[in-house]
C-alpha cells in the first residue's frame, strides 16, 4: 500500500517499431524490477506472436519501484497498451486508467498516423503528455525537426521533451525524473470509501483461470473479499491480489490508485465486461464508473480446416482461444466449396491475423481463410434492414431495395515524394478526399474511404507505393448507400461460394477480370480444359479458360524404378490433399485469399 | 496375400555396375573403372543367384535381362556362368528370352558372337539417335555407321533385336524427328524403345539445366506433339505401342519387361539390383547394395541385399496400378480385386472415362492414348 502521492500512472503512446517495448524493457532494468539474468527482449510481450512481429495484443502492466532524486521512492505502474489500429479501442479504454502518458517518437522518422490516433485518444483521457525523442543516438535523427513536428501537428510542448535511446540506455534516467516530476499522482481516492475498482483488461491463463488487471479509485481489495462485477452482475471471491513486476507477486492488498490484478475463478474472459466497476458485495459503492461499449467485430471472413478431420480440433481451439478474447466471434458455417468451418468476426485485419496465426501455430491446425468481407446493411422491399456478414448469403436482388456499405475515416502521413500515389490508390479504392495538408515535408491526408475496399488488401499495397514510409489509421463513420452487387466466381461452371464477394457495380468487371487472371495461375492445369467465369445474377462479366494439361508421363519405368517411381506418384497425390476438391476442379487453398489481392 | 504374381511370370535381372563413360543423361547405377576381376564377379553373381534360387525352387524361368551400366562389357564366361547357375534353379519356359544391353561399338559388336554362344538371344542396342550431333550431345562414343554396322550384325546372330532412341532432344523439331524414326524403322529390329528425353535428377543434364545451359528443349506442347506423331508412325509400320515408350509387332515384346509392367515376381542380382518377390504369399521389395565395392564384398559374405521391405497391400496394389496402367492391354479387373478388395471396389473410373483418359472392356481397364500422355496424374487420380 502506497501514498497517492508517491503513486504515477502511465502508459507509452508510439507508432510501431519507434521503441516502446524497447523504452519498457529499458525502465524495468534500470529500476532493478528484474534481475540481469532474467532480461529478455520485450518482457512485457507475453505471446511469441506479440514478440514475433513486435506488437502488444493484450494490455500489460508492470510495477517499478523507483528511487527518485528527491530521495523518496515511487511507485511507477505502466500499462503497456496495444498500438495498432485494430484495438484502438482497447487502447482507449487502458488510457482511462492512468494519469499520463510519454509520447515516443523516433527522431529519424517522426510522428505517424498511429502516434497521432493514439495521443489524441490520451488527451481525450485528460493525460499529462511527456514527449521522448528515440534514437538520438542515430546519424539520421533529426531532434530538432521532429519537436518542431511535434508542437505542429499534435499541439503540445516539446521543448523538455527527453532525447534518449532505448537501445544504448542514454536518457533513461531522465525519462524517469519525467515520470516522478512532470506526471500527476492519483487525483482523488479514499481508502475508507467502498471500494471502486476499474477492469481494465482480463485475460484467460490455463492455470489460473480469468486474471483481471485493475485500477483501484477507493477503498481497498484484498484476498478473500467476495466482490461485484456492477455491469454483469457476478460475484466471485478473491483467491489473490498481486501485481506485476512483471511476474505476478502476490501483494496483501491493492489500496487507491494502485494498478494490480485480481483472480477469483472466473471461468472465461466473456464473463468479464471491460470497464466494469469491480466493488464489494456487501459494501457496494454508490455511483459506478461510466463504462465502455464492448468492441464489436468489423471485419468478417471464413476459417476452415484444410483437412476436414480437423474440424472438431479446430472447433475446441476456438472456444479456447475465445475464452480470452471477448471481441472475436465466431459461429458454425457450411460452405460447398470448402465444407465445415467457421465465420469469423474480427476487430480489424491484424486481428484477423494474429487468430489464425494462433490456431495455426499454437494449435497445429492448418487453415484455408476466404476473403475478408464487412457488414453490409441490406434493405428489402418491404423496409426490412438485415446484416450481410457473408456474400454467400446474399439473397435474390429483386428483394432488396438498396444496400448500405460501412465506411472509414482514413488518416494517412507520407512524405512527400509519395503523395501522389497515395491519393491514386485512395481514388481507385473509392475514397473521397477530405482533408491534406503538408508538415515538415511530410503530407497528410484524410479520406472517406469504403471498409470493404480497405479490409482485404490496401495496408499492403500502400505500404508497397510508399516504401513503407506511410504511416496510416482509420475510425469508422458509419453506413452510406452505394451501388453495390454480388459477384459469383465460377470454375468450370460451378460457382464457388467461397470466393464470391460484394463489389461496387463500376468496379466489377475490373475486379472480375483481375480475379479470373489470378486464378488462372494459381490453379494448376487439370487433365481437361477449365472455364473461369465472373458472374453478376446470371451475367458473365469475365472470362478465362485454363488449358488442359497436354503431357506427364515418365518415359522409362522398369523394375528398378518402381519403389522410387510409386514414390513420387504419392508425393503428387499428397500435394493434391493440399487442394480443395470443388466439382472436378482442385483448387489450391492459398487461391482463396491470393486470387483476391489486386496488384495494380 | 494373393499370389497374383504368377500371372506376370518370373524373371530374373542382372546388373552390370561398369561403362566405359557416363553418359549425360544417365541416371542408372553405373561406374567407370579401369579393370574388372570378371571371376570375381561371376562367383559373386552366381553367389546371389543361388540365394534366391532356394527362395523360389520350382518356379519356371520366363526370362533373363542383363542391363546395366554396360553388360556387354561383360566377358561372355561371365554371361556363361550366370546363365548355368539360373538353369540349376529354376526350369527355363521353352521360349526363354535371354536379353543382353549393349553399345553399337566395335569392341563390343566382336564379341556378340561370344554372348549368342553363351545362350543370350536378343540383344538391345542403345543406339540413342541417327545424327551425329545428337549422338555426340548425348555423349555416346559411337558414330551413326557404327549403330547402323552393329544391327546388321545383330540381326545375323540373335533371333531378336531391339534398340533404343531418344527423342524431344534439344532443338529437334517435329518434321526432324519423323524424318529420323522413319529411318529408324527401315532398319528392321523386331522392337523399339522410344523414350522422350527426360532431365533427371543426379545426372549431368540434370545440372546443366539447372544452370541454364540446356537449351531448345522442347515444351510440353511440343512433347505432346512428338509423342502422338511416334505413334501414329509406328502403328502405320506395324509396332504399336504395347507400353508407354516400347513398340513391337504381337509376339515381339519384350517378355522380361512385360513381367515388371504385369505386376510378375523378378529376383535382381548385382549392384543396385531391384527384385519382387513373393514367397509364402508376402511379396517384398529387395535392393541391392549400390557401390559395386561394397556389394561384392557383402555378396561373397552371404548377401547383398542393402534392404528387404516386405510390401503392404497397398503398396502392391500402388505398384500394379502405376505398372500395369504403362501397357496398353491395361489391367485385369478380376485380379486387381484379388490383390486389394476394398481399393478395387472404392475405384472410380467413370468420371475418367469420361474424360477419354481411361477404356473398360471385358473385364479390363486401361489408360487411352489420351491417358497415357497425362500417365503420371492420372495414375495419382488413381491411387
Amino acid at each position: 500500500m502506497t501514498d497517492l502521492a508517491h503513486i504515477r500512472n502511465f502508459s507509452i503512446v508510439a507508432h510501431i517499431d519507434h521503441g516502446k517495448s524497447t523504452l519498457a524493457d529499458r525502465l524495468i532494468q534500470l529500476t532493478g524490477t528484474v534481475a540481469e539474468r532474467d532480461m529478455q527482449e520485450q518482457l512485457l510481450d507475453s505471446m511469441d506472436i506479440e514478440r514475433e512481429r513486435g506488437i502488444t495484443i493484450k494490455a500489460n502492466t508492470v510495477r517499478i519501484e523507483y528511487p527518485a532524486q528527491d530521495g523518496q521512492t515511487y511507485v511507477l505502474n505502466l500499462i503497456d497498451t496495444p498500438g495498432h489500429v485494430d484495438f484502438a479501442y482497447e487502447v482507449a479504454r487502458s488510457m482511462h486508467a492512468v494519469e499520463g502518458s510519454l509520447l515516443v517518437v523516433d527522431a529519424t522518422q517522426g510522428v505517424e498516423a498511429q502516434t497521432l490516433a493514439n495521443v489524441y485518444t490520451a488527451i481525450d483521457a485528460d493525460h499529462e503528455i511527456v514527449p521522448v525523442l528515440n534514437k538520438v543516438d542515430l546519424p539520421a535523427a533529426e531532434p530538432d525537426r521532429v519537436k518542431e513536428q511535434i508542437e505542429d501537428v499534435i499541439g503540445i510542448d516539446s521543448q523538455d521533451a527527453c532525447l534518449i535511446s532505448a537501445k544504448t540506455g542514454v536518457g533513461i534516467p531522465d525519462v524517469l525524473e519525467a515520470i516522478v516530476k512532470r506526471l500527476p499522482a492519483p487525483s482523488e481516492g479514499d481508502r475508507n470509501k467502498p471500494l471502486k475498482a476499474m477492469l481494465v483488461d482480463s485475460k484467460y491463463d490455463q492455470y489460473l483461470g480469468v486474471i483481471c488487471i485493475v485500477r483501484i479509485i477507493d477503498g481497498v481489495l484484498k484476498k478473500g473479499d467476495r466482490i461485484r462485477m456492477m455491469k454483469t452482475g457476478g460475484t466471485y471471491d478473491v483467491d489473490d491480489v498481486g501485481v506485476y513486476r512483471p511476474a505476478m507477486t502476490n501483494v496483501k492488498e491493492l489500496g487507491p490508485g494502485e494498478i494490480g490484478y485480481l483472480n477469483a475463478s472466473i471461468k472465461q474472459v466473456r464473463d468479464t465486461r471491460v470497464g466494469d466497476t469491480i466493488t464489494h458485495e456487501k459494501k457496494q459503492c454508490e455511483t459506478p464508473l461510466p463504462g465502455f461499449k464492448p468492441s464489436v467485430p468489423v471485419v468478417f471472413c471464413g476459417l476452415f480446416p484444410v483437412d476436414a478431420n480437423d474440424f472438431e480440433d479446430m472447433r475446441d481451439a476456438i472456444e479456447k482461444l475465445a475464452l480470452n478474447d471477448a471481441s472475436f466471434t465466431f459461429e458454425m458455417e457450411t460452405s460447398a466449396a470448402l465444407g465445415f468451418g467457421f465465420r469469423c468476426g474480427f476487430l480489424g485485419l491484424l486481428h484477423l491475423e494474429v487468430i489464425r496465426d494462433r490456431l495455426e501455430r499454437e494449435y497445429g491446425i492448418e487453415l484455408i481463410t476466404t476473403a475478408p468481407s464487412v457488414i453490409y446493411h441490406l434493405y428489402t422491399k418491404d423496409g426490412e434492414r438485415r446484416d450481410l456478414h457473408n456474400p454467400a448469403d446474399m439473397p435474390d436482388m429483386s428483394t432488396v431495395d438498396h444496400i448500405e456499405e460501412p465506411r472509414i475515416k482514413a488518416t494517412i502521413m507520407v512524405p512527400d515524394e509519395y503523395l501522389g500515389d497515395v491519393l491514386k490508390l485512395c481514388q481507385e479504392r473509392r475514397g473521397l478526399q477530405l482533408d491534406l495538408t503538408y508538415v515538415g515535408g511530410r503530407a497528410m491526408t484524410v479520406y472517406d474511404l469504403p471498409l470493404n475496399e480497405v479490409v482485404f488488401d490496401f495496408y499492403d499495397r500502400l505500404k508497397s507505393v510508399t516504401k513503407g514510409y506511410a504511416s496510416f489509421d482509420y475510425e469508422m463513420i458509419g453506413y452510406r448507400e452505394d451501388n453495390l452487387v454480388k459477384m459469383s466466381i465460377l470454375v468450370n461452371d460451378e460457382p464457388v461460394d467461397a470466393l464470391a464477394m460484394m463489389v461496387h457495380r463500376e468496379r466489377a468487371e475490373m475486379r472480375g477480370r483481375a480475379m479470373c487472371e489470378k486464378l488462372k495461375e494459381l490453379i494448376p492445369r487439370h487433365m481437361f480444359k477449365i472455364p473461369i467465369q465472373a458472374a453478376i445474377g446470371g451475367k458473365v462479366i469475365a472470362r478465362e479458360t485454363l488449358s488442359a494439361m497436354r503431357k506427364d508421363v515418365t518415359a522409362k519405368c522398369y523394375g528398378g524404378d518402381a519403389s522410387r517411381k510409386k514414390k513420387l506418384l504419392e508425393k503428387q497425390k499428397a500435394g493434391k490433399k493440399k487442394m480443395r476438391q470443388f466439382g472436378k476442379v482442385e483448387i489450391p487453398q492459398e487461391a482463396f485469399i491470393s486470387a483476391l489481392k489486386m496488384d495494380s | 496375400m494373393a499370389e497374383t504374381w504368377r500371372d506376370g511370370g518370373f524373371g530374373l535381372y542382372v546388373h552390370w555396375p561398369f561403362c566405359e563413360a557416363k553418359c549425360p543423361y544417365c541416371d542408372f547405377n553405373s561406374h567407370v573403372v579401369s579393370h574388372v576381376d570378371q571371376t570375381r564377379w561371376a562367383a559373386a553373381l552366381v553367389s546371389e543367384l543361388v540365394r534366391y534360387g532356394r527362395q523360389t525352387e520350382g518356379r519356371v524361368l520366363r526370362s533373363i535381362y542383363f542391363g546395366g551400366g554396360t553388360p556387354s562389357l561383360m566377358a561372355p564366361e561371365t554371361v556363361r556362368a550366370v546363365l548355368d547357375a539360373s538353369r540349376d534353379h529354376w526350369a527355363w519356359a521353352n521360349d526363354i528370352e535371354i536379353t543382353l544391353e549393349a553399345n553399337p561399338r566395335s569392341v563390343e559388336i566382336n564379341k556378340f558372337e561370344g554372348f549368342a554362344m553363351a545362350g543370350v538371344n536378343r540383344v538391345s542396342l542403345g543406339v540413342q539417335a541417327l545424327r551425329p550431333d545428337d549422338l555426340r550431345r548425348l555423349g555416346r562414343l559411337h558414330d551413326v555407321d557404327d549403330a547402323v554396322g552393329a544391327l546388321d550384325i545383330a540381326k545375323s546372330t540373335f533371333n531378336r533385336v531391339n534398340f533404343d532412341l531418344i527423342y524431344g532432344r534439344q532443338g529437334q523439331s517435329l518434321t526432324d524427328w519423323e524424318v529420323e524414326l522413319r529411318e529408324a524403322l527401315d532398319l528392321a529390329a523386331d522392337h523399339l524403345s522410344l523414350y522422350q528425353l527426360t532431365i533427371e535428377e543426379g545426372t549431368a543434364f540434370w545440372d546443366r539445366a539447372q544452370a541454364g545451359k540446356l537449351r531448345d528443349l522442347p515444351s510440353e506442347d511440343l512433347g505432346a506433339d512428338l509423342y502422338l506423331a511416334t505413334q501414329e508412325i509406328c502403328e502405320a509400320a506395324g509396332k504399336p505401342a504395347y507400353e508407354v515408350s516400347n513398340h513391337a509387332g504381337p509376339g515381339d515384346e519384350s517378355r522380361h519387361n512385360l513381367v515388371y509392367w504385369r505386376g510378375g515376381d523378378y529376383v535382381g542380382i548385382g549392384p543396385g539390383a531391384h527384385g519382387r518377390v513373393t514367397v509364402n504369399g508376402q511379396r517384398s521389395a529387395t535392393v541391392a547394395r549400390r557401390a559395386p565395392g561394397d556389394w561384392i564384398k557383402a555378396a561373397e559374405a552371404g548377401s547383398g541385399d542393402l534392404e528387404i521391405e516386405r510390401l503392404a497391400t497397398q503398396d502392391v496394389w500402388a505398384e500394379y496400378l502405376m505398372m500395369g496402367l504403362r501397357l496398353s492391354e491395361g489391367l485385369d479387373l478380376d485380379r486387381a480385386r484379388e490383390i486389394d478388395p476394398a481399393r478395387a471396389e472404392a475405384l472410380n473410373l467413370d468420371p475418367l472415362v469420361d474424360l477419354g483418359l481411361i477404356w473398360r472392356a471385358e473385364g479390363r481397364f486401361g489408360a487411352t492414348q489420351q491417358g497415357r500422355l497425362l500417365l503420371n496424374t492420372l495414375t495419382a487420380e488413381l491411387l
